[in-house]
């Protein structure tokens, strides 16, 4: 492929903080991808927009709280109901693994939880994403 | 998806996948944008540009805000740089913009310079004319923070915003002489902070001696986080656009633009159709005997040109 790979980082909820999403940011653009990165405190409203506006190839969420159970998901549906069906969407946070299958089961394509190598992630978005 | 008919009615994803094809050089953008450049020209076009750090995107989202209030659809388009190293980028814009990205009256789209040095990315042109079709009514271009000869916004914008900070001090003196030209209003961002009235006079001295047009550029203190001033600001916008609209003004700075644009096509075809095909062994044969000094550079590029022109006309 030789155009670059775009990704909206955003981070849903009450989050304090987003150091852990600007290092994953950071990597992706290392990684010769645009990303474009919305800062804290998004809806799931405001997410699917910055999605659709940006013709995201991949949307990576990043969450702390522990509302991922309610945000993720609704992210997932808002972006069916507004007919995206070609993006990949992935999580990433302070998540239980007991929380991973249902979050799966919702429709996001992958979980990164502390300790995973932003190679790891990089990789999985490369060979994940739906448009070529 | 079917973008034209999408494009035509509103549809917020087709113009997005549109300006993506045209961001990536896909011959379909040109295509579908050239079927609809009649419908184009009915946009404001309004360029932000200043030096890193200004609050550009701050004063595109106050500044997008009030044309809200008085119902105008507003396109912006929010340029980041791309990295040399990796081609990667972070676009961080619309970090400042979060209020508006619901607003369906608002389409933000961010883009990577990919290369262009201008200050902006060479899809811009055909975004602005995406998002004109879509139907805005005003579209914010946002250059990337600029240095001194970032001055392509101008080529662009029917009115080019330069947000300026306090405290940049000999900065001003240094960059009179590139992007300093091309303000047709000058906004003094971040105007609580010292010396924001003496950055204001120095513009003011600065174009005293501009003398090349008859308008007169205005200088404006604000400070667009509180939203303090950021109407004197619009004021000054649709004061420019009086100014272009009297005599021949606008005319004569379209067609400027319009020419510029039509020769920066040229020199982009050109190349291509040099590049493509069976024509690259020609470039490789130039290059060896240039650096065999059986011929040098200037008679080669005549020579290559006049050889594919010669070839156009006989297929």
């Amino acid at each position: 492929m030789d155009r670059p790979i775009r990704v909206v980082v955003a981070k849903p909820g009450l989050d304090g903080h987003d150091r852990g999403a600007k290092v994953v940011a950071r990597s992706l653009r290392d990684a010769g991808m645009e990303v474009i990165y919305t800062g804290l405190r998004q809806t799931p409203e405001q997410i699917v927009e910055a999605v659709i506006q940006e013709d995201a190839d991949c949307l990576a969420m990043s969450i702390l709280s522990g509302a991922h159970n309610h945000l993720f998901p609704k992210v997932v549906s808002l972006l069916k109901e507004r007919g995206v069906d070609d993006v990949l969407v992935v999580g990433g946070g302070v998540i239980p693994e007991d929380d991973i299958p249902g979050l799966i089961d919702a429709g996001i394509a992958a979980i990164f939880t502390p300790g995973t190598t932003t190679t790891s992630t990089i990789d999985f978005i490369t060979q994940n994403i739906k448009r070529k | 998806m079917d973008i034209r008919a999408g494009l035509l009615k509103g549809d917020k994803r087709a113009a997005a996948r549109l300006i993506t094809l045209a961001e990536n050089g896909d011959e379909d953008a040109v295509k579908i944008i050239s079927e609809y450049y009649h419908l184009t020209g009915k946009a404001r076009i309004i360029g932000i540009t200043g030096p890193p750090g200004a609050g550009k995107s701050t004063v595109t989202d106050k500044l997008a805000k009030l044309l809200r209030q008085q119902n105008k659809t507003v396109g912006i388009i929010a340029v980041d740089p791309t990295s040399p190293f990796t081609g990667g980028a972070i676009l961080g814009d619309r970090v400042r913009m979060n209020d508006l990205s619901t607003d369906q009256g608002v389409f933000i789209r961010s883009m990577a310079t990919r290369g262009a040095l201008g200050g902006l990315s060479k899809a811009v042109h055909d975004t602005v004319r995406i998002m004109d079709i879509y139907g805005m009514d005003y579209i914010f271009i946002e250059t990337v923070g600029v240095g001194q000869s970032e001055v392509d916004i101008v080529k662009l914008a029917d009115t080019v915003v330069m947000v300026m900070v306090p405290g940049l001090g000999d900065d001003i003196q240094a960059i009179k002489a590139g992007i300093m030209e091309i303000g047709d209003i000058f906004a003094v961002n971040k105007s609580d902070r010292e010396g924001a009235e003496r950055t204001a006079t120095e513009i003011e001295v600065m174009l005293d001696f501009n003398r090349t047009t008859d308008f007169r550029p205005k200088v404006i203190n604000i400070i667009a986080r509180d939203n303090d001033r950021v109407d004197k600001l619009l004021e000054a916008i649709e004061g420019h656009w009086n100014y272009l609209c009297k005599d021949s003004n606008y005319q004569t700075r379209k067609k400027n633009n319009i020419k510029t644009e039509i020769i920066g096509l040229i020199n982009q075809y050109v190349v291509k159709s040099i590049q493509n095909d069976n024509q690259s062994n020609l470039i490789q044969n130039m290059v060896e005997k240039v650096y065999d000094k059986q011929i040098d550079p200037y008679s080669a590029a005549i020579d290559i040109l006049e050889k594919v022109s010669l070839g156009k006309q006989q297929s």
